[in-house]
């Protein structure tokens, strides 16, 4: 039994021992001195784990008593969370090399960070499922404050402590009024203990538990640390906020209200319908008056949730198939747009303010292209991939009956398209001043443009990953 | 009522007062002897519920090692706590009101308390029949055989704690001297040191 446990959760281990001993070879070798060869042999682990982990076939099996599940749902998750986090190392590390900040604890705590995701999503169990997110948050936590000197860095990190470890105390506190309800912390016990009436300490357990991970997925109104950590952060580190923690905490979300709670659709889809629709309302409105292109990204991250969210609160298989979309979507573009701010300096200095961006197509006409491409996918205009995205969400809810909800989508999202279409008027029709003029390194350049190709070309069939998305979906919707 | 009911209300009444006064007691330190009580009787009642363990367990690493840590973290750090109740005593309207709605909203909840049918034997499915096994062995079953994937996943959590703490303190000075064991081990006694012959008178 416990080899064919150890099997199923092999590239969990893998990473985890890896990590040890990616640690122990820094101290006894070059320290910070072998920083770069690490966060590229980490970036290339996990490429090669997701093919791996991607290649599996697509049986389902759970390990250690239900604990721990891999089906096609996690390894689909799984894939989107090493991809992201590899891309975001590769093309984080010039920034970081270059402000000194390339520490060799930093691979080894984003490895740990996802390892943490990884158990996040094939979470069976709800201990799972807190060890899984602690693992993540207290990562992040540190690599949120990595670079010690800016206050605006160590404010990132402790505030995002403080409230991560509110909600994690939230998130602990329904799992424990769910436990005295159902007495088994495993998901299929809690959901074959449902059924008829839910009683109100149940309901009280969801909601908490609801509102512990709204606050990981930033979804209004638990958002209030987003902006602050965007900001602070060392952009690399931002990117890969922005990125992997986000697929993996919808991930989460999607198989606790499924596997555990997935016979009172009812009663967590009017939570995370109002999460929803509060999180594309703010995130649009919020981000119009912001200048600063992190902040905007991090309004930008809370919109993208909202409507990630509306596909989950449509309760059907067809409604996790279109937050599976999104999501591969919605990092594919973060990803894109990310390896554009990193490469945003003047005078070797970053600059983050939109300002800067002005008339930027006449010195790099084709970098301000993939970014034009770039944003118009986020907003979701119709020819790029960013509006089939939208168009999967907007039809789960339409076909489950909520109507209003999608209309509000629409509205947020015309909202929202202000504010990405004033970045590309800036690139193309804004006033001569001051311009940028960083050069970009090689992984980056090949990032943005990759991504900017990406949201054209897989207007054809997506790439297939809707069909990819779909089998993941009936596995965990039963 | 018997012996084991007096206990228990005992316990149960010393625990809530000793962990009211933790958090009301003016001075630190008295919090944390009032949090050692606390710990204490914590324990009583683990010894009623016949978890003899986890109630040794308390009153090792907490009372002894844990409150005591405390106690002398609390003593060493220069925190004014009177400047930071005077903070608190501005938002302390708004905090009761927020107290006193959510000591209402649980009332609620646990008021009508239900658990569901198979509750019970699910709660007893996963712990071994303690006729046969004793306290330790049973819960070692459980941690190192049942949930060993989620203890080595804890032990993870305690390495990325380990590492930030590192990451976010260590700081390599400079200008300091440190004792280095090789380069003394390999000092030649021919260049460090020097024979001279001091003429009587004279100095050097």
């Amino acid at each position: 039994m416990f080899a064919t446990d150890f099997q199923i959760v092999l590239p969990e281990v893998i990473l985890a021992v890896y990590a040890m001993l990616a640690l122990l070879f820094a101290v006894y070798t070059g320290k910070d001195a072998v920083a770069g060869l690490l966060t590229w042999v980490t970036a290339g682990l996990f490429v090669l784990l997701a093919l791996w982990i991607g290649g599996a076939g697509d049986g389902a099996r759970t390990a250690f008593g239900g604990m721990v599940n891999d089906d096609p749902f996690s390894r689909y998750a799984k894939v989107t969370i090493l991809l992201s986090g590899a891309a975001v190392l590769a093309m984080g590390k010039d920034y970081m090399e270059r402000r000194d900040l390339l520490r060799f604890e930093y691979p080894v705590l984003v490895t740990l960070a996802t390892i943490g995701m990884m158990i996040m999503v094939s979470a069976g169990d709800l201990m799972a499922l807190y060890m899984g997110l602690e693992l993540q948050s207290l990562s992040l936590y540190v690599i949120a404050a990595i670079r010690r000197d800016s206050v605006k860095s160590t404010e990132a990190g402790l505030k995002y402590f403080v409230l991560g470890a509110l909600s994690s105390g939230l998130l602990l506190y329904g799992a424990s009024l769910t436990y005295g309800f159902a007495g088994t912390t495993l998901f299929s016990g809690i959901l074959s203990t449902l059924g008829g009436e839910v009683p109100v300490g149940l309901l009280f357990g969801l909601v908490f538990i609801l509102t512990g991970l709204a606050f990981k997925v930033s979804a209004v109104p638990f958002h209030m640390w987003t902006p602050d950590v965007y900001e602070g952060s060392p952009t690399p580190v931002t990117a890969f906020f922005a990125a992997a923690p986000k697929v993996a905490a919808m991930g989460l979300l999607a198989r606790v209200t499924q596997d555990a709670f997935g016979k009172i659709p009812g009663d967590w889809g009017q939570v995370l319908a109002l999460l929803a629709v509060l999180s594309m309302f703010v995130g649009s409105i919020a981000a119009i008056g912001q200048r600063d292109i992190k902040r905007l990204m991090a309004y930008s991250s809370i919109t993208h949730m909202g409507f990630a969210l509306m596909g989950l609160a449509s309760g059907t298989a067809e409604g996790v198939q279109a937050m599976l979309v999104y999501m591969a979507i919605y990092v594919t573009m973060s990803v894109g747009a990310f390896a554009f701010i990193l490469s945003m300096s003047k005078d070797g200095v970053p600059v983050t303010d939109i300002e800067s961006l002005n008339m930027y197509s006449k010195k790099e006409p084709l970098r301000a292209l993939a970014l034009l491409v770039l944003m118009f996918s986020l907003a979701g205009v119709p020819p790029m991939v960013g509006f089939f995205g939208k168009f999967y969400v907007l039809k789960a809810a339409v076909d489950a009956g909520m109507v209003w909800l999608a209309v509000l989508g629409v509205i947020a999202s015309v909202i929202g398209a202000f504010y990405y279409l004033r970045i590309v008027f800036y690139m193309y029709f804004g006033k001569e001043g001051d311009r940028l003029d960083g050069s970009i390194s090689p992984v980056q350049w090949v990032m943005l443009m990759g991504s900017a190709a990406v949201m054209v070309l897989g207007v054809v069939n997506l790439f297939g990953i809707d069909s990819l998305a779909a089998v993941a979906a009936e596995t965990l919707v039963r | 009522m018997t012996i084991a009911d007096y206990a228990f209300y005992g316990f149960a009444v010393v625990l809530i007062a000793a962990g009211l006064m933790v958090t009301i007691a003016r001075n630190p330190v008295h919090s944390v002897l009032w949090l050692i009580l606390a710990f204490l009787n914590a324990a009583g009642l683990f010894v009623l519920l016949g978890a003899e363990f986890v109630a040794m367990l308390l009153i090792i690493v907490y009372v002894g090692a844990v409150a005591v840590l405390f106690l002398f973290v609390v003593m060493m750090l220069d925190i004014d706590f009177e400047e930071l109740k005077g903070e608190m005593a501005r938002f302390m309207p708004l905090a009761l009101l927020i107290g006193v709605i959510l000591l209402m909203q649980f009332a609620l909840a646990y008021g009508a308390w239900v658990q569901s049918d198979g509750a019970l034997g699910l709660r007893q499915a996963v712990t071994p029949d303690l006729a046969q096994a004793t306290n330790t062995h049973a819960l070692g079953v459980l941690i190192y055989d049942k949930y060993i994937f989620l203890f080595q996943v804890a032990g993870l959590i305690l390495l990325v704690a380990m590492i930030g703490a590192i990451v976010l303190t260590l700081r390599h000075r400079k200008d300091v001297k440190r004792q280095s064991v090789l380069a003394q081990m390999y000092r030649d006694p021919a260049k460090a040191m020097e024979l001279v012959d001091v003429k009587p008178g004279q100095g050097l």
